[in-house]
């Protein structure tokens, strides 16, 4: 490899590489080896020279990134992430191990973080957190594009350009993301300089070109670093600085330390870059004309560390990520001594055993061969990534894509987390808690004490979500305490004790970000993606929603959706939704926008809707006991939402429910229809909670009105009947018929105290029924009375139950009613109208008598003053 | 001792059949329909070919995907779908290990099955249709029992298979619906595949594959109550999974064509309207089987059914025959309701619950499909 690198001239050793190329990598290493220079400049931030001999520890493990940020601002940072496979990484390695000093010669991170902050005034909607700094550097190359910086720092530009970035072809569309400000210069066609000599060399991907070329064809790579340098020679020829103007400014700091380097040492410098700046480092140019580029750029105090990195970020598109979509395999690409098919076939077959497929060491013979098979028949050199998975698909997961999408997450991209060294400086999120802590008056200390927050007061709304979203950090500063007073939602307490410990927490926690909010968000967001059940998102939107963290909820409830759509057990369901609609009640009162939430809500409810009645089919006692739960908790939300809903509107469930019950009950007997009929009459104003509230009613109708065969059990049927009921939407005499129904000699003694026990179970309120419908008392009476002595042993315990749970009083008033007997026969009362129509326990209600209440307890209600003639029964109840 | 298969004894009837038949057949053969189409490909085809590969790998993908040749030639594309796919169909039978196709059906194994053979072999009518009552004479050798009785055992008594056959003349044998062959059956090709020799005790011989012998077997992966392969026999086969189309726009195209061919062998009146309710059905068909909506915004729980295009073929196919008898001959979405709930809901229980979900969660919310949700209220309810 000597001699072509330096052919193009006698001076330094230049080493063009594609950012994050395994290939690159070790011809890299190998034209070190073959012509060890005296100094090595690498393409990132100077600033980064002090700590570079962090690279050397035992306990510093790639894949790490260089951390550069404003000192007073770490939300805006930047990050150079380097894998064991990057040829920087292997640079550094071997100067570090060969005593041969390492300089990065990019812009510095002060600048870059400067220019990114300025320039983009407009078009950096997201510099705040990744300002993607300079990205150049490389390796984020791709990832740069995140790019916001883009315009900015300029990452944008190189990147693209770099042969390196190929790599992440596709980042330089997806960096269209945050990148998309950089549209404006973009539109100026930038060149992807690989895109053009693929073009030319036939193929119609420029990443597999470039994998063909290059990284597939081992150490032999010497020839290629002239090969490729020439070639950009020829592409900047023709097209200039292709889009990305500031790369001039980059290109002449690099120029002027590589002129310092070869003052320093002479000709005998290795200088690592992305292919694309290999011809402008070769350009002649004068010190002052470079001077000039960079004067008067702006500059911000910056701070410098390592952070521990990984190959699932590398591999993600956006934000920091890389953009290499398969970063396992080029660390096996790298790795591996010698026959990487073979070796990485093994590999996957070793995954697969350990996850119980049954995979052969023929599997991986025919593998093998099928792989090599397919190279040569798409004209490739080598099987590549593309035909090692195709093969493995055809002969280890018989043309399933399951088992693939592991092979992919496990080795393909991969687990490898990254490690830094103690002594590495602290974190940006450190600091930023410092900050914060600073400016909201909360200090950390050792002492246990006790903080009660007032969520109305600005600086108490801010300490409890700092708390909040420590706490998801896994920061267990404060723990939440029992309010000793006031129990309003506006309050909240706090137990604080800062432990040691807690310093190392947040080191941790540094990899989610730069501040605690973007930290907490990521990892939100992360969480939200993992989350096992149901029940765990909607808790972790809850706490969402305490920390403040707007910005993870679209993930958070997209995910909360995605779970509900999925979870087929009703109990789940039921159990997520209550909490749900509490955060759209909690999210009202701080004042945080909670729509994507009710909408989440209202859809959950409707699956419970559509659900729920085929769930309530041949449960037993103690399944329908927990439905019944299920439908109370249910039915709780539900109207909870419908009211949030229309806090706004007029029209309050009030006045539904208060109006109805006498009209709509009779009309309504098929649950179906009715739901939908209702829903259509009213889809035209926009009350979804509304309409979801009567289709909640009718299918509860339907529930009460089944009779025994579907099989739904007695508790939940008379649950059903008492919740229409309660809600108005039963009338009284409906109510009466079921319960004849349900207690009709036909039904099992057990079943009908079931049904009892559902009906009028459940404390106090159970029994006030009873107390004041004599028909319905009559019904139960005279059911009991009917019991078999056989049955009766079976039933009493189901009757004590029901009966126990009720307040004295009552016990004795229906105890009085009862032993007053029924009345003699036939309608008692003097009117008669007015009287029950069953056969009472005494002489029914005197209506004359209990009218002349009637103006008094309208005036308590403030009622009109003027009652209806035939309303007297009810005023007086 | 080898036994040559005489090869063409046997096939002399359905020969002299295939030749009155070509002309009038109702259906011709792969080899017979794209003759042209092999030639020129044949013709152009400089890459080096497996023995007994009438075109070269690359050919054989081309042959399949479509494409245009060097001479002008243009080849009709047989199969619409991923590249890979095919790529790894053809190698696989170039590095001699079998080839099994999967799919729900409907996504064009028989035919993707039958179009290899015929570029690689020049020959698609080795075939062997698995039944629950193939047997495994159908697979390996049968007797002609008079002259087994007149001569004694002899190979002029035997009346080979054709996976015999394809062995001994090095052609590519198939094997339809191989999961409904019973297990023991299925297994006698085991030897086959792994010693490409098929023993023949009762002469103490042998026949020996010649080289470019391969067989392609086609499967339905989402049937139940078939045998399943053995794992030894499954190791011996390559498995290539056929999708279903790959995006909203191919499907609706292949079902409106299929459905208008249909229509007029069933001499249905022909319908101005409906491409809206074709669309829909492929909608709500792609959505459930997807388990997530066109917009890709919500999840959905997914049918026991199967929903592939073949069924929106059928649901459709019914739908006009509805509409053009008893309807006002426009195709509208009360035709095509009762046909996607029979379709969808299979399970009685768990489906009608999935279904019932997406109609009040998806379908009541979506913009001008009003009329179709309330169809569907009605034969659901």
């Amino acid at each position: 490899m000597t001699g072509a690198p330096r052919a193009r001239a006698t001076g330094p050793l230049l080493l063009g590489v594609r950012h994050h190329g395994p290939g690159s990598a070790r011809a890299v290493r190998a034209a070190l080896e073959a012509c060890p220079p005296r100094v090595v400049l690498i393409e990132g931030p100077p600033e980064a020279d002090a700590i570079v001999g962090l690279a050397a520890e035992k306990d510093m493990r790639p894949p790490v990134a260089l951390l550069a940020h404003a000192a007073d601002d770490p939300g805006r940072a930047g990050f150079w992430p380097l894998a064991g496979f990057s040829p920087e990484w292997a640079a550094i390695q071997w100067a570090l191990a060969h005593e041969v000093p390492v300089r990065f010669i990019d812009l510095p991170a002060a600048n870059s973080l400067a220019m990114a902050a300025k320039k983009p005034p407009a078009p950096a909607p997201a510099p705040a957190v990744e300002p993607a700094p300079a990205g150049p550097s490389d390796p984020a190359g791709p990832s740069d594009p995140a790019g916001p910086s883009a315009p900015a720092a300029e990452p944008g530009p190189l990147d693209p350009v770099d042969p390196g970035n190929q790599a992440a072809p596709g980042d330089q569309v997806a960096p269209g993301d945050q990148t998309a400000p950089a549209a404006a210069s973009a539109e100026r066609m930038r060149v992807d300089p690989l895109a053009v000599l693929s073009e030319a060399a036939g193929y119609d991907d420029p990443e597999r070109w470039w994998e063909d070329v290059i990284e597939h064809r081992g150490t032999g790579g010497a020839e290629a670093f002239t090969a490729v340098a020439e070639a950009m020679e020829a592409l900047r020829a023709e097209y200039g600085h292709g889009g990305h103007e500031d790369d001039a400014v980059r290109e002449a700091h690099m120029r002027l330390r590589l002129r310092e380097a070869r003052r320093e040492f002479g000709d005998e410098v290795a200088v690592v870059c992305g292919a694309w700046h290999v011809p402008a480092l070769g350009e002649r140019t004068t010190a002052t004309a470079d001077r000039k580029l960079l004067k008067g750029l702006p500059k911000v105090k910056t701070e410098i560390s390592w952070v521990p990195w990984t190959h699932r970020r590398l591999a993600r598109h956006s934000g920091y990520g890389a953009g290499i979509t398969s970063p396992g395999w080029y660390d096996h690409l790298f790795h591996a001594p010698d026959r990487p098919v073979e070796r990485w076939l093994t590999k996957v077959a070793g995954l697969l055993r350990d996850e119980d497929f049954a995979v052969s060491s023929a599997h991986v013979i025919e593998a093998v061969r099928l792989a090599e098979t397919l190279a040569a028949m798409r004209g490739r050199p080598l099987a590549g990534l593309a035909e090692t998975l195709d093969a493995v698909r055809a002969v280890m997961c018989d043309g399933s894509d399951v088992p693939i999408a592991l092979v992919r997450d496990r080795l393909v991209v991969g687990d490898i987390l990254g490690e830094v060294p103690e002594s590495a400086p602290a974190v940006p999120l450190q600091r930023d808690l410092t900050r914060t802590q600073r400016s909201l008056r909360l200090k950390p200390e050792a002492l246990e004490r006790e903080l009660e927050l007032d969520l109305r007061k600005e600086t108490d709304a801010g300490r409890s979500r700092l708390l909040h979203r420590l706490r998801l950090l896994g920061v267990d500063w404060g723990a939440p305490a029992v309010s000793r007073g006031s129990t309003g939602t506006f309050r909240e307490t706090w137990r604080l004790r800062w432990e040691p410990e807690l310093a190392v927490r947040v080191a941790e926690a540094g990899v989610w970000g730069t501040t605690v909010l973007s930290a907490a968000t990521a990892k939100a967001e992360t969480e939200a993606r993992s989350a096992k059940g149901l029940a765990e998102v909607t808790e972790l939107a809850e706490r969402c929603l305490l920390a403040g963290l707007s910005g993870a909820l679209p993930i958070v409830m997209r995910s909360l959706a995605d779970r509900a759509a999925l979870d087929a057990d009703v109990g789940h369901l039921a159990q997520a939704l209550p909490a749900l609609v509490r955060s759209v009640r909690y999210g009202d009162v701080r004042g945080t926008d909670t729509a994507a939430l009710g909408e989440v809500a209202v859809g959950l409810a409707e699956r419970i809707l559509v659900g729920l009645p085929p769930a309530c089919v041949g449960l037993d006692a103690d399944g329908a006991a927990e439905m019944r739960r299920h439908m109370e908790a249910v039915h709780r939300a539900i109207a909870l939402l419908s009211e949030t809903e229309m806090a706004g509107t007029e029209t309050g469930t009030g006045t539904e429910t208060g109006t109805q019950p006498h009209t709509q009950p009779h009309t309504q007997t098929d649950m179906s229809t009715t739901g939908m009929s209702t829903t259509e009459t009213r889809s035209a104003e926009p009350r979804a909670a509304d309409g979801l509230r009567a289709r909640w009613a009718a299918m509860l109708r339907n529930l009460a009105g089944r009779d025994g065969t579907p099989a739904t059990p007695g508790l939940i049927r008379g649950r059903a009947a008492r919740l229409l009921l309660d809600d108005g939407r039963l009338a009284e005499d409906e109510a009466a018929r079921l319960m004849g129904l349900a207690l009709s000699p036909g039904t099992q003694p057990p079943e009908a105290a079931s049904w009892i026990e559902g009906f009028i179970g459940g404390g106090a309120g159970g029994g006030m029924l009873l107390v004041h419908d004599e028909r319905l008392l009559g019904l139960v009476d005279r059911w009991l009375i009917s019991v078999p002595a056989e049955a009766f042993t079976d039933v009493l315990p189901l009757l004590r139950r029901t009966f126990s749970a009720y307040d004295t009083g009552v016990r004795r008033t229906l105890g009085e009613l009862v032993r007053r007997g029924p009345a003699a026969d036939g309608p008692t009362g003097v009117g008669g109208q007015g009287a029950p129509a069953a056969p009472g326990f005494g002489p029914g209600l005197d209506p004359d008598r209990a009218a002349a209440v009637v103006p008094t307890v309208r005036l308590l209600l403030g009622l009109d003053p003027v009652p209806h003639a035939n309303d007297s029964m009810e005023a007086a109840r | 001792m080898t036994v040559t298969v005489p090869g063409t004894e046997s096939t002399d009837t359905s020969g002299a059949a295939g030749a009155a038949g070509a002309a009038e057949a109702l259906r011709p053969h792969a080899e017979d329909a794209f003759a042209a189409e092999l030639s020129a490909l044949a013709a152009a085809d400089d890459r080096p070919r497996p023995a007994r590969w009438r075109l070269s790998p690359w050919a054989v993908a081309t042959y399949l995907l479509g494409g245009t040749l060097p001479d002008g030639t243009v080849i009709t594309p047989k199969y619409v779908g991923p590249r890979r796919i095919v790529e790894v169909a053809v190698t696989t039978l170039a590095t001699d290990r079998a080839l099994l196709l999967l799919g729900v059906p409907g996504t064009a194994k028989t035919w993707v099955s039958e179009h290899l053979a015929a570029a690689v072999s020049g020959d698609s009518t080795l075939l062997v249709q698995g039944t629950a009552g193939t047997p495994e004479e159908a697979i390996r050798y049968g007797w002609n029992y008079a002259r087994l009785l007149a001569h004694g055992p002899s190979r002029d008594a035997l009346v080979p298979s054709p996976v015999m056959r394809a062995m001994a003349d090095g052609m590519t044998a198939r094997v339809e619906e191989l999961t409904r062959v019973p297990a023991d059956v299925q297994d006698t090709l085991i030897t086959i595949l792994s010693e490409k020799t098929l023993p023949i005790p009762e002469l103490g011989a042998e026949v020996q594959a010649v080289r470019g012998f391969n067989l392609i077997a086609t499967a339905n992966d989402r049937d139940r109550g078939v045998n399943e392969l053995s794992s030894a026999l499954r190791r011996r086969f390559n498995t290539v999974i056929l999708p279903l189309p790959a995006t909203p726009e191919d499907e609706v195209d292949i079902v409106s064509r299929r459905v208008a061919q249909i229509g007029r062998s069933l001499e249905l009146p022909e319908l101005p309207e409906g491409v809206e309710e074709i669309r829909r059905v492929v909608t709500v068909f792609r959505e459930l089987r997807d388990g997530v909506t066109g917009d890709g915004r919500t999840k959905l729980k997914s049918p026991s059914g199967t929903l592939s295009t073949a069924e929106a073929i059928s649901v459709v196919t019914g739908g006009l025959a509805l509409a053009a008898h008893f309807g006002d001959g426009v195709l509208r979405s009360g035709d095509v309701a009762a046909g996607i709930l029979g379709a969808v809901v299979r399970d009685p229980a768990a489906d009608r619950v999935i279904w019932q979900e997406y109609l009040e969660t998806v379908v009541r919310e979506r913009e001008g499909w009003k009329d179709f949700y309330r169809a569907c209220r009605e034969v659901t309810a």
